[in-house]
């Protein structure tokens, strides 16, 4: 199991390096630097400011000069949050877009892989096509169009839930339409595979023996069949993980949610070059991580994996 | 073997055959047409009996198989009649179907790797038929499970119980599966070519120990198969079948020796034999199997027999006693060898 | 065994080319939903191409009377107006000549890149093609839009280069598909047969190599358009992609979003129109997949 995960980690840190490298020349190279937007500053100061923030160094001194400084954990300050450094910025977004992210899996295993199942055991009657369309709609429509339109029918027109913001962090009604446009999507696409997975396994040799057994539907379902049925759900976790983060970018700016993706964004139009790099090695790190757990998972229940 | 004699409370203690077929007939909806599988099959099963059921792939002799177990798809309905222990089992709803499965009529699969669960382990997959059927206590569940992969000359059972399928041998695997088709002492044993997907060696082992299970418990068995050779050595009576009807049915030894419908001729003859002059050709039988969306109006073999007349092309012959307990679907009065 | 001779003309004809198509083409007909998002696709790019004709304001004419007024036919705001006065039905119809556009050059981009690319690695094969395809699977487990984003910041906001950036993102599945297939009929023998018969590599490109690779191609793409569609919306939508006055659907929505609460048709109008021929490209390319290589669903 250690060797397993040993070889992993160490396979992934060309990965890392590429995405440092890539998004370092990325945006050094962009057109406009970091103070371009501001009020036009005096030759020696912009030389000090230059100076300071290693703007001054040939591309090669600048991108060896933070790798270092990444590999001690120190991503520098932000360019435009002027007070705060990037892993401070990082630090306090970071429980935000957890809380966000880890419901919205949470929600898409659940009642992504329940609907599911339940359109798999009803195959081809009312309830597989409504859940299927139902998902068909998740999948195609993307979630700043339907966090927009979930707000203007909950928030504007039935006025149950506020619009957007965070409250204190610690009220349920700023984070129920959120956590549902962000989740809708991973739960759609969670159900369509749940039912394929579990339409298949139904089919499969073992469950005619468990039927034969004389055991009852549902020890059969739940015992038998489920099981088989969810590992592809488990593998999916990882790509799931991916599209989360990728959608809270969007549903933080769209609610105004103080978390990473906002300052991503933030960060992308101010070319605040340290804050975008650091949020992008820190999403980075924690894809391959989300990834590396999820294959030791599958691992753990797919018993002709397991090494003994 | 353990434990009580007593009869279960769902055993009515019905005297006659144990089973009875009479005219089953299965047909699957497909996109391309109803496909009958079966088509009018009629047959008993005594207590205690060993029926071999061969022919081709598509004589529908699994299909009669799933049809007796109620283990059809979505898509296939049977009609007939089907009496277990004087009961009428066809079409009967899924939980009164599930009293009897597993317990009085246990059935074993072709191939044992996919038709065991990959994702339990193997003793799960076998307390699990008395903790669901007999409400038993998991420890004793268990102990009974050793026991009778023990019966089954399984080697270190305890150690097994822990192992999953993949961890077996296929020869082990069917074992278990044989095992599990035993727990609750069935009076019929269904078993859907068990010795197909194994090595020749294996098969020999798997039919020795069926027929010894069948000598301690007194079970009937019924084995499909598409080896005569199988058959042989097994089976106390045997039933061929043709484009899902049966053609010739009697006693192992006279079907062997004096096959009287072209088709089980045609089939012992194709079989090679240790004695056999190796010079020739291997004789085939020409022709194809019927097409089962579009069967011909009269006999299914018709098409691929030396003997068929304009009769045998019009219409289906009965099947019809020629002898006690031997009968055949044919227009020929007698076939010589 | 005997052996039957061949010639060279038997073997450069393709096996089954021609009755696969025909048999794809009526399976995909019979499809009600694929022909459905078909019509829906033509209408919409009806619109898009007529857009100025059909109007009747132009889609960047400001006009201080009629700030965010509600669809009324007779005025010829057939989608009210935006914020800035500016006729919804006609940014509407240009945003959807936006969308499509980047839809398709952004899909032939990735589909240049990643047929030559993936021809490349596989017909080379060894070493190359596995450093080839290491570089693959490094790039496909990195999160894209994060790259989509400091792409759209390092080019700018030019339009052209706005599709270049999509289809650089979106070849690698391309790749994979092509060098499979190119790997696969390298082996194949009759290509060998057709080399030593003397057939023209041009001729078993053309008879044998293309009729195997453009039935993944076709569905890639109609699979595609909608995905770049998506990244262009949502860039847009971020505030990263096209730049005023142009508008595509992406900043529409987002202005939208904005409004929605004073002016909900700004919103529900653009929505509607990225939603439906969402729909229906998906159901085209499911079509498209299930006619040319139909399975049990």
């Amino acid at each position: 199991m250690f060797s397993f995960v040993a070889k992993r980690l160490l396979g992934a840190v060309p990965t890392l390096f590429v995405i440092i490298t890539i998004a370092f020349f990325m945006i050094r190279l962009a057109p406009g630097g970091p103070f371009d937007s501001e009020r036009a500053v005096p030759a020696e100061i912009q030389e000090n400011l230059n100076r300071v923030y290693h703007l001054d160094q040939p591309l090669i001194g600048q991108y060896w000069l933070y790798l270092k400084s990444v590999l001690e954990g120190n991503f520098g300050p932000s360019f435009s949050y002027k007070d705060y450094s990037v892993t401070e910025l990082i630090w306090a977004g970071f429980p935000v877009s957890m809380e966000l992210g880890l419901t919205a899996v949470f929600l898409a295993v659940i009642i992504g892989g329940g609907l599911g199942a339940l359109a798999a055991l009803k195959q081809n009657r009312t309830a597989d096509y409504t859940i299927m369309t139902a998902a068909m709609t998740g999948i195609t429509i993307p979630n700043f169009v339907m966090a927009p339109l979930l707000t203007l029918v909950l928030g504007v027109y039935l006025r149950v839930l506020p619009v957007g913001g965070w409250g204190n962090g610690h009220e349920l009604k700023y984070k129920i339409l959120p956590v549902v446009a962000l989740a809708l999507p991973q739960i759609a696409y969670v159900s369509r595979l749940t039912r394929g997975s579990m339409i298949e396994v139904l089919r499969s040799n073992f469950i005619r023996t468990a039927r034969a057994k004389g055991l009852s539907e549902w020890l059969t379902v739940t015992r038998h069949a489920a099981r088989a049925a969810f590992l592809p759900v488990v593998s999916y976790l990882g790509p799931a993980c991916a599209g989360i983060i990728t959608g809270s970018v969007v549903i933080e700016q769209i609610f105004s949610i103080p978390g990473i993706g906002r300052y991503f964004i933030q960060g992308a139009l101010n070319r605040d070059y340290t804050l975008v790099m650091g949020v992008v090695i820190f999403y980075g790190v924690l894809i391959i991580l989300f990834n590396l757990l999820v294959d030791v998972l599958y691992g753990v229940l797919d018993p002709k994996l397991a090494h003994r | 073997m353990t434990a009580s004699q007593d009869l279960p409370a769902w055993k009515t203690g019905h005297q006659g055959p144990l089973l009875v077929v009479d005219q089953l007939e299965t047909r699957f909806a497909t996109p391309d047409g109803s496909v009958s599988a079966v088509n009018g099959v009629s047959f008993t099963v005594d207590k205690g009996e060993t029926i071999g059921i061969v022919g081709e792939s598509g004589s529908g002799k699994s299909q009669v198989l799933m049809s007796i177990m109620g283990l059809l798809p979505h898509n296939g309905t049977s009609t007939g009649s089907v009496q277990f222990d004087g009961r009428e089992i066809l079409g009967l709803r899924r939980e009164e179907l599930n009293k009897i499965r597993g317990t009085q009529m246990a059935m074993i699969f072709q191939d044992p790797m996919t038709a065991l669960n990959p994702y339990l382990t193997v003793g799960r997959q076998l307390t699990e038929v008395l903790t669901f059927h007999q409400s038993m206590n998991p420890a004793l569940a268990r102990e009974q499970a050793r026991e009778v992969l023990e019966q089954v000359h399984i080697p270190e059972p305890g150690k097994r119980l822990d192992m999953y399928p993949h961890e077996l041998s296929g020869g082990m695997r069917q074992r278990v599966m044989i095992a599990m088709g035993m727990l609750c002492r069935p009076d019929l044993l269904i078993a859907d070519e068990p010795t197909t997907a194994l090595d020749v060696t294996i098969q020999a082992e798997i039919l020795d120990l069926l027929a010894e299970q069948q000598a301690v418990t007194g079970t009937a068995i019924i084995l499909v198969t598409h080896d005569l050779g199988v058959v042989a050595g097994l089976c106390d009576r045997v039933m061929v079948m043709y484009g899902g009807r049966i053609v010739e049915q009697g006693p192992v030894r006279d079907i062997f020796y004096d096959p009287q419908h072209p088709y089980t001729r045609a089939l012992l003859l194709s079989m090679p034999r240790l004695d056999d002059d190796l010079s020739g050709d291997l004789p085939t039988i020409a022709g194809q199997p019927p097409n089962l969306a579009r069967m011909p109006p009269g006999c299914a073999f018709a098409p691929r027999c030396g003997f068929a007349s304009d009769q045998c092309r019009i219409s289906v012959p009965p099947l019809r006693e020629i002898a006690p307990g031997r009968a055949k679907a044919c227009t020929l009065d007698r076939l010589v060898a | 065994m005997s052996v039957t001779p061949f010639d060279a003309a038997s073997v450069t004809m393709p096996a089954e080319g021609t009755s696969l198509w025909k048999s794809a083409r009526r399976r995909l007909v019979r499809n009600r939903a694929a022909m459905g998002g078909l019509i829906v696709l033509t209408i919409i790019a009806a619109l898009a191409i007529l857009a100025p004709y059909i109007s009747a304001h132009a889609m960047d004419d400001i006009s201080w009377e009629n700030i965010g007024t509600p669809p009324d036919w007779a005025s010829g705001y057939y989608f009210g107006t935006d914020s800035n006065g500016r006729d919804l039905f006609a940014r509407t119809l240009y945003g959807a000549r936006v969308s499509l556009m980047v839809g398709i050059l952004a899909s032939i981009v990735s589909l240049v890149i990643g047929v030559i690319y993936g021809a490349v690695a596989g017909y080379l094969g060894g070493t190359v093609d596995n450093v080839m395809m290491r570089i693959v699977d490094i790039l496909y487990s990195l999160p894209f839009m994060f790259f989509v984003i400091l792409l759209t910041v390092f080019f700018g906001r030019n339009i052209l280069l706005i599709f270049v950036a999509i289809g650089a993102v979106q070849w690698l599945d391309m790749a994979r598909i092509v060098r499979g297939q190119t790997m696969a009929l390298k082996h194949r023998e009759f290509i060998e047969a057709a080399h030593a018969f003397g057939a023209s590599s041009t001729a078993i490109v053309r008879r044998h190599i293309i009729p195997n690779i453009l039935g993944p191609v076709m569905v890639f793409v109609t699979l595609t358009v909608p995905q770049v569609i998506l990244l262009e919306s949502f860039l847009s939508f971020l505030g990263l992609g096209v730049q005023e006055p142009m508008t595509s659907w992406g900043v529409l929505i987002s202005d939208g979003a904005r409004e929605m609460e004073t002016a909900p048709w700004s919103l529900l109008f653009p929505a509607t129109f990225l939603a439906v021929t969402l729909f229906a490209l998906n159901f085209l390319g499911d079509g498209l997949r299930d006619a040319l290589d139909p399975k049990d669903r």
